[in-house]
């Protein structure tokens, strides 16, 4: 596989599985508005998905977009292992998208400036949704970590809980660092200060404890992942996979 | 805690230079959520360049001019809204 | 004297605002079809969003989705709609939940297969669209206004359907199969949701005199017939009703006995799915309800941000 079509698949994925996340929202929301919301973000996200597959697939010439995202299995996938965490209570969610947004305001707007003009063009039309996205975990954060005890309570657990899949945002490896001195993708470890900086800004409106930095789980960019992704894509492929050759 | 939220009317104007037009409302705790309510519910079709919410009690509004068919004259209240009475806490079925 | 003014307004085809008197019939009679009407909107996203998740290429599933969006909308519209008649959103959730207020029978079946996203989208969208365009000059402001913007947003969700239906009826021989069951399971109660022959419907008299209905369940059916006939033909499918026959002198189609008894246990709470839907419902609520709280508790404080 192209150091072009490995890269490109990892932002599609990061898109589609956190889409999928969030369409698992429908009909079960805390109002009916943020149900709506929720749907919004996640029509968002498949949005991103479908053009960095589009263009996965015409790097690799063969495939599809749609067999990127419904024929690869389990090992083959390489998101990020923070937005494949389950969607939990709304806290839970809220917590994970934050931490996810505030990165990806920062890698969008990065790679709008790559040399790559399909990846520049999607990154910079990726950049308005994603800082849409960070204004609506943002504002929930705070709205949960400062609103009653039992939401304090509830949140500071969901931050605790997710913070050890924060550190894979930040990795380099290999085709990171060629893509990033090729002036095509991103340095991630440069996005990390900004990161930083943003989400103690938030956490501190919240008021809310920024959990100790102890060990990061890893190993997204080979393919490692946890349980949850394996029963994510079996529901998520079960279609095509039970009729293969169909057309939809 | 009674689960009622204010209600927000939604001005829209969807097009530079056209006024503002009431589109109707959304339910929200804070001017943020409303804005963000507002706008995914009212311009999901590109529908908007510039959105306005209110709250509902901050409008004020003429009376019809047939008076003599008004139920309750002397209010400007805008809608007759369940939760722009205060209740005593502790009534039930109210 | 008031209720001959207003009659009259009603008869000159004005529309009542939430402001001006009315008899408190037809307010009570709004709410209660306003209310149902949004009720349905909402539960309506549970058939459609047990099948997002396993939408089979990104196209249907984000087609799905925006289509479950709208109806999420279309429930506040008329939410917000109801509201100026002085009941609060709380209220109308606690009725649903205490099964004062229902909604429309059809999302009381289940979705049983990929198909069943088309045969709703054609079906039940269609059959709704007939229905809502008549509402549009339905007598009340907020309503009317509420449904010319639900009928501008809801071409595209039959069209979905339809074409769901088209590619499977033209696909494999299993495709064409889950797109014949679908139609099978789904077609009655579509046509179900027209309600009962005008004859039997009490409330009918008063909607059509104060311009909420502005035609007949009886006739609504017929149209909705007569256009989808054509549709299936074209597709290669066949509607589940031997007694579907085209009736030259009527210039309508006629058509078999709805099964009456499946209708009225329905409607009493016996379908597949209605406890189901409800408990879905009221779970959603209690386990939002600390969101909620939070909310409200952090309303006074100015901490947000807008970037």
């Amino acid at each position: 596989m192209s150091n072009l079509l490995n890269y490109t698949l990892r932002i599609a994925d990061n898109a589609m599985i956190l889409g999928q996340r969030m369409s698992q929202w429908c009909s079960n929301g805390p109002t009916l508005e943020e149900d709506i919301a929720m749907v919004n973000i996640s029509l968002d996200l498949f949005g991103q998905a479908n053009g960095f597959y589009e263009y996965a697939s015409s790097v690799d010439g063969t495939k599809s977009a749609d067999d990127f995202a419904f024929l690869r299995s389990e090992r083959e996938y390489l998101n990020n292992l923070i937005v494949e965490q389950k969607n939990g209570h709304f806290g839970d969610t809220i917590v994970r998208n934050f931490l996810f947004d505030v990165y990806t305001v920062l890698f969008y707007t990065k790679l709008g400036k790559s040399k790559d003009e399909i990846l520049s063009a999607l990154g910079s039309k990726s950049l308005k949704e994603a800082k849409y996205h960070l204004r609506h975990s943002s504002n929930w954060l705070i709205r949960l970590g400062d609103g009653t005890q039992e939401s304090k309570g509830k949140i500071q657990k969901s931050l605790n809980n997710i913070w050890m899949f924060t550190g894979n945002l930040f990795e380099m490896d290999v085709l990171d660092s060629e893509m990033a001195s090729a002036g095509i993708g991103v340095d991630n470890i440069a996005l990390k200060s900004d990161w930083d900086k943003k989400v103690n800004e938030i956490l501190d409106k919240a008021k809310l404890s920024r959990p100790k930095d102890a060990y990061m789980q890893t190993g997204s960019k080979n393919g490692i992942h946890t349980e949850h992704l394996g029963h994510l894509l079996s529901e998520m492929q079960y279609l095509q996979r039970a009729h293969p050759n169909a057309k939809w | 805690m009674s689960d009622n939220t204010d209600v927000w009317e939604v001005f829209i104007q969807s097009k530079n230079g056209l006024p503002h037009k009431h589109a109707g409302s959304v339910h929200a705790t804070d001017k943020e959520m409303a804005l963000q309510n507002a706008r995914d519910l009212y311009t999901r079709r590109n529908e908007g360049s510039s959105i306005w919410v209110v709250k509902t009690t901050d409008i004020v509004a003429s009376q019809a001019e047939d008076a003599d068919l008004f139920f309750d004259p002397s209010d400007d209240k805008v809608y007759r809204h369940p939760t722009f009475y205060t209740m005593p806490d502790g009534a039930k079925h109210i | 004297m008031k209720e001959e003014k207003f009659q009259a307004r009603i008869d000159a085809e004005q529309k009542i605002e939430p402001k001006d008197w009315m008899p408190d019939a037809y307010r009570k009679h709004l709410i209660r079809q306003i209310s149902q009407h949004a009720h349905s909107e909402v539960i309506g996203m549970q058939p459609e969003g047990n099948w997002v998740t396993r939408a089979p290429s990104l196209r249907a599933k984000m087609i799905l989705l925006a289509k479950i969006q709208d109806e999420a909308g279309h429930g506040l519209y008329l939410y917000s709609a109801c509201e100026t008649l002085g009941v609060s959103r709380e209220q109308l959730v606690q009725q649903l939940h205490d099964g004062k207020a229902k909604y429309s029978s059809i999302f009381n079946y289940p979705t049983l297969n990929w198909a069943d996203m088309g045969a709703v989208g054609w079906l039940v969208d269609g059959a709704a669209i007939v229905n809502q365009v008549s509402l549009q000059r339905t007598s009340y402001g907020p309503y009317s206004r509420g449904m010319i913007r639900i009928c501008k947003e809801e071409s595209f969700h039959q069209r979905q359907g339809y074409e769901i239906m088209a590619t499977m009826a033209s696909g494999t021989p299993e495709q064409k199969q889950m797109a014949q069951d679908a139609l099978n399971r789904i077609w009655w109660p579509s046509i179900m949701m027209f309600g009962p022959h005008d004859s039997d419907s009490p409330r009918s008299g008063n909607a059509l005199k104060w311009k909420i209905k502005r035609e007949t369940n009886d006739e609504l059916r017929q149209k909705f017939i007569d256009k989808t006939v054509q549709q299936t033909e074209v597709i290669g499918l066949t509607i589940p009703d031997p007694d579907l026959k085209w009736n030259k002198e009527r210039g309508h189609y006629d058509f078999g006995e709805i099964n009456w008894e499946e209708f009225w246990n329905v409607v009493k709470g016996n379908g597949p799915c209605n406890k189901q839907r409800l408990d879905h419902h009221k779970k959603a609520h209690s386990e939002g309800k600390w969101v909620r709280d939070a909310a409200r508790v952090h309303q006074n404080k100015k901490e947000l941000v807008t970037t």
